[in-house]
């Protein structure tokens, strides 16, 4: 079993198939926890890559150059590297929505992203949303209806409603409660969140 | 005369929907979390967790990790300093648990600290802590209070010695051995975690041997501050703890834990400051949890459904220390009348860290037994389940032959069926259909005590018309800041743009933390006291003033409101606080004040047994009031039969809860409180492994929470409601009375559509299933 030199093409029949093949044998030690250390299993995982290089990174509409590792994330980098902490982590996982930042347009969970893949791509974070006092008009939305509470989830919420306007995903109630479902607000805003974003939709032009 | 005063005064805010004051730096990303504060030096922390629940540690190499690159230290217990004192020798504080774990090699739960890296990078320190390798002498954990080799006892003393194991109050056995009609059953309720989005975290900052700045992400600073003074055997006037925004917290970052010892030890060692925030994975295993429990109560009531007694008993899962549970017991003890009541805990010890107040400690899973059974009299006896409510109302509280101090109950009942058309329910069950799915409508009642507080604020007003009002509160998204800048405004009658509100700081004045509900109406109280304070020495001044409108008046005639001093007698002889202070030539004035929220504002104010003169209850140490918040849930779902699942589709709550500071943060807060029992009713459970002890579901794809998709609108109202026993302002606090009774609502609800009656929680598709398969 060798790795291939391109990427399998995404044909609905065969990709999951051949991944699985592809990925059996790291699988295979994956998803043997007692016999191998954490450790063991990631050093199995990953080809080694050591050193601390630039990465020029493109955020809010500057250039930002920082010296990191390649493993550092698009969410470190931000919140410890360049000292944006407004993306926020909340399980490092993909699973909360916390990180939540525009890539070249898109949605993306920034805690699953390497800074060092994210180079020449327009990076918007929440830092970026307002023009100099003016809050976008999401931001000014949440703030209006009470889209949040403790504010840590914010960031991701208006990211991603920004994009889920955008992706035209608004259309209805029900539509947006659906395509925000990926960020989670402990608090439970959620009935605040639909509603703002309905409202921005209107303003966004 | 009062109300123009009213129409013309500059400000009159209190109540008002504001928009939060702190929000404009929430949406844009400025507000900065605990781990967010930018300390030069900075670097990072990370926790090495044990992946048994029980043994002890042979050994652990960590040369590998030692050769990452930018390794400062690795602790583990040979060589973390040790603390001056351990949490079990606190003696003002308290931590919520006693164990410290890195103190030796023993451990007694799974995902317990066994080492701490620090390293310059973050991606540094994790790489090494998974490069750590822990040798155990694995032993057999006990997993909760349904293992085999689980032992039940009793703990005399539940939460740490503050409330009896036992309750009895007449004599429930025999009263319910001669009832007419008898209800016995029993509750199941999951393991439940806090998950607040952002995870605990703490910065500590170390100025030298003997000075300590700690930014954490901390319910309460005062607390955080106290404890760490006592294990570090400093006093606590040098440590300094810093917490001005917090993402989320539910009783989890209002007690003491472990990782905040361990990082302001790791960063004296070290000398350099070191950041610490808990994976969400950690979050499972380091800041408690609601326990694992079950509840059998017993329904005793007359042929027409009058409850003659109530005993109840629980049994739950507490650490090998601790003698922590949930005081399930209080809410059935006072929300009927009944005149016989029981309640009786009994504990087993295993191998899981110690459990923790989760919003609702108590009277979420308490109020499931409790209105669940209800809902089944109310079955059993063919009446509307508002009814039964209605004919067991109690006009006094039960447990201690207290009048209320004000209770809205039954209005929040009407304006509740009213807004839900309750009127239009079947009270057949499994009869309604919307396309496939049944459909069902329930209810419940909710309430939560006064606990009774104290705290203190200050108040500077400058001449130039502005002011900065301060208090070491917190702000958990409660809205304290908006609320505070709301009263702070009407006090000293300028708009709220110009009050600047300070909490978060053990370098403010001590304001109770945000818990127990407690935080709004103390520090409304204490800024309202502080403000008269500013108000006094503005009208001695006035009355000096030969240019003051009040000159040679004399201090008691004269009011103040909204800013404007005033003589009582002719209001249009007057002037404001600040035209006054900027003819002084004074740059500013201060004001302190203590405010009191609950018995201990009725003590201070009516005397040691009220205001009632007809209250006899005199062996009562508090004052002669019950002081308690009330609400009614009204819910809709849909259940499909075939899958098993539920949706909540429509939702509505009404509650009294004394005067509301802002209409718009409280109805947020009311609405999240709902969802957050949304959760626990139908989706949030952590399962431990029955052999391992170890959770096999933490983190937030494992253990669901509700998302978007989950909520339907939610209609949530507050009853006008006026209390003058409990504070200053009347404000009741209502962090958790949104969610108690939510898991009771919906479970009513599922019972109305399917005929089957859930008593597990959560209400998972498994388990409507299975009723499903039953008859109903």
């Amino acid at each position: 079993m060798s790795a291939p030199t391109t990427p399998a093409p995404l044909n609905p029949d065969g990709s999951r198939r051949t991944f699985m093949k592809q990925a059996g044998g790291f699988l295979g030690l994956a998803l043997a926890p007692p016999f191998l250390s954490q450790a063991e299993r990631l050093t199995a995982l990953s080809k080694k890559v050591e050193g601390v290089s630039t990465i020029s990174l493109k955020v809010n509409g500057t250039v930002r150059s920082i010296r990191a590792e390649p493993r550092v994330t698009l969410l470190d980098a931000l919140r410890e590297y360049l000292d944006l902490t407004g993306s926020k982590k909340g399980c490092d996982h993909g699973q909360c929505g916390a990180c939540t930042v525009l890539v070249d347009g898109r949605r993306v969970n920034s805690c699953l992203t390497l800074a060092v893949m994210s180079q020449g791509k327009e990076i918007t974070t929440i830092e970026g949303l307002a023009k100099g006092d003016e809050l976008h008009p999401m931001q000014a939305a949440f703030l209006k209806h009470d889209g949040f509470q403790c504010g840590y989830c914010t960031p991701g919420q208006i990211m991603s409603a920004v994009a889920c306007v955008q992706e035209g995903h608004a259309g209805s109630e029900a539509e947006v409660r659906e395509w925000m479902s990926g960020n989670i607000c402990r608090c439970s805003a959620y009935p605040n969140i639909t509603a703002a974003i309905l409202e921005a939709k209107t303003k966004m032009g | 005369m009062e109300t123009n005063q009213k129409e013309n005064a500059p400000t009159n805010v209190v109540g008002k929907p504001l928009d939060r004051v702190d929000g404009p730096a929430k949406v844009t990303g400025a507000a900065r979390y605990s781990a967010e504060i930018n300390v030069p030096g900075t670097v990072h922390g990370v926790l090495k967790t044990s992946t048994i629940a029980k043994g002890r540690i042979t050994s652990i190499d960590t040369s590998r990790a030692a050769k990452e690159p930018g390794i400062l230290n690795i602790f583990t217990h040979e060589n973390l300093p040790k603390p001056a004192k351990t949490p079990k020798q606190i003696e003002k504080w308290r931590a919520a648990q006693s164990y410290l774990p890195m103190q030796d090699n023993q451990i007694q739960y799974a995902g317990q600290p066994v080492a701490l890296v620090v390293a310059t990078t973050l991606e540094a320190a994790t790489q090494a802590a998974a490069l750590i390798k822990v040798t155990y002498q694995v032993e057999t954990p006990i997993d909760s209070y349904l293992d085999p080799k689980a032992e039940l006892f009793d703990p005399q003393k539940i939460q740490s010695g503050k409330k009896d194991a036992h309750v009895v109050r007449g004599n429930p056995q025999q009263a319910y051995d001669g009832a007419a009609l008898k209800h016995e059953a029993t509750y199941v309720h999951a393991i439940n975690h806090h998950s607040p989005m952002e995870s605990a975290a703490t910065l500590a900052v170390w100025e030298g041997a003997d000075k300590l700045t700690v930014y954490e992400a901390s319910q309460n600073v005062t607390m955080h501050q106290g404890n760490l003074a006592e294990l570090l055997g400093m006093p606590r006037e040098q440590i300094r703890v810093v917490t001005k925004y917090i993402g989320g917290g539910f009783g989890c970052k209002g007690s003491f834990w472990p990782h905040t010892i361990l990082t302001v030890l790791a960063a004296r060692a070290v000398n350099r400051p070191v950041k610490l925030a808990l994976t969400r994975q950690q979050m499972f295993t380091g800041v408690g949890h609601r326990e694992d429990q079950e509840q059998t109560l017993k329904l005793g009531a007359t042929a027409d459904g009058k409850l003659v007694s109530i005993v109840h008993t629980k049994k739950a899962t507490t650490s090998p220390w601790d003698n922590y549970t949930e005081s399930n017991g209080k809410i059935m003890d006072m929300l009927y009348a009944c005149e016989n009541y029981s309640t009786v805990y009994e504990l087993a010890r295993a191998n899981v860290m110690t459990s923790v107040w989760m919003r609702a400690p108590g009277e979420g899973p308490g109020s499931f037994a409790l209105e669940s059974s209800m809902d089944d009299l109310a079955n059993q006896l063919n009446i509307d389940p508002l009814e039964i409510r209605l004919r067991n109302y109690a006009d006094h509280d039960h447990s201690n032959g207290k009048p209320w101090s004000s209770k809205s109950l039954k209005q929040c009942y009407t304006r509740g069926a009213e807004l839900f058309g309750w009127d239009k329910r079947n009270p057949k069950p499994g009869q309604t259909r919307r396309g496939r799915m049944l459909v069902g409508h329930g209810m419940a009642s909710a309430t939560y005590p006064v606990h009774s507080s104290q705290g203190t604020a200050r108040v500077r007003l400058f001449a130039d018309g502005h002011a900065v009002v301060e208090a070491g509160a917190t702000d958990l998204g409660t809205g304290t800041y908006t609320v505070m800048t709301q009263v702070s405004a009407d006090a000293l009658g300028l708009p709220p743009e110009k009050i600047r509100f300070e909490l978060g700081d053990t370098r403010l004045p001590t304001a109770p933390g945000s818990g127990g509900s407690v935080a709004a109406g103390t520090v409304a109280s204490s800024i309202m006291a502080a403000a008269q304070d500013v108000w006094d020495k503005m009208v001695k001044m006035a009355v000096a003033d030969k240019k003051s409108p009040l000159y040679k008046a004399k201090p008691t005639d004269v009011k103040v409101e909204l800013g404007r001093m005033f003589l009582i007698k002719d209001p249009k002889k007057g002037e404001t606080l600040v035209a006054a202070l900027g003819r002084s030539g004074q740059p500013d004035i201060e004001g302190s004040g203590t405010g009191r929220y609950g018995a201990g504002y009725e003590e201070k104010n009516f005397g040691q047994n009220g205001a009632d003169p007809n209250n006899d209850n005199k062996e009562k140490k508090t004052g002669g009031h019950s002081m308690h918040s009330f609400g009614a849930h009204f819910c809709e779902v849909e259940v499909d039969p075939d899958l098993g699942t539920i949706r909540v589709t429509r939702w509505v709550g009404v509650h009294g809860a004394g005067t509301v500071l802002n209409l718009k943060t409280a109805t947020s807060q009311m609405t999240g409180g709902a969802i957050y029992g949304i959760g626990a009713a139908l989706m949030e459970d952590t399962f431990r492994d029955p052999n391992f002890a170890r959770y096999t579901n933490a983190d937030l794809a494992g253990y669901h929470v509700p998302v978007n998709a989950d909520i339907p609108n939610m209609q949530v109202e507050f009853v006008p409601e006026t209390d003058p026993y409990i504070n200053l302002l009347g404000v009741k606090g209502i962090g958790e009375l949104g969610m108690v009774g939510v898991t009771a609502a919906v479970a009513n609800a599922v019972f109305n559509a399917t005929g089957r009656r859930l008593r597990s929680l959560p209400m998972t598709p498994d388990k409507v299933l299975e009723a499903m398969r039953l008859p109903a």
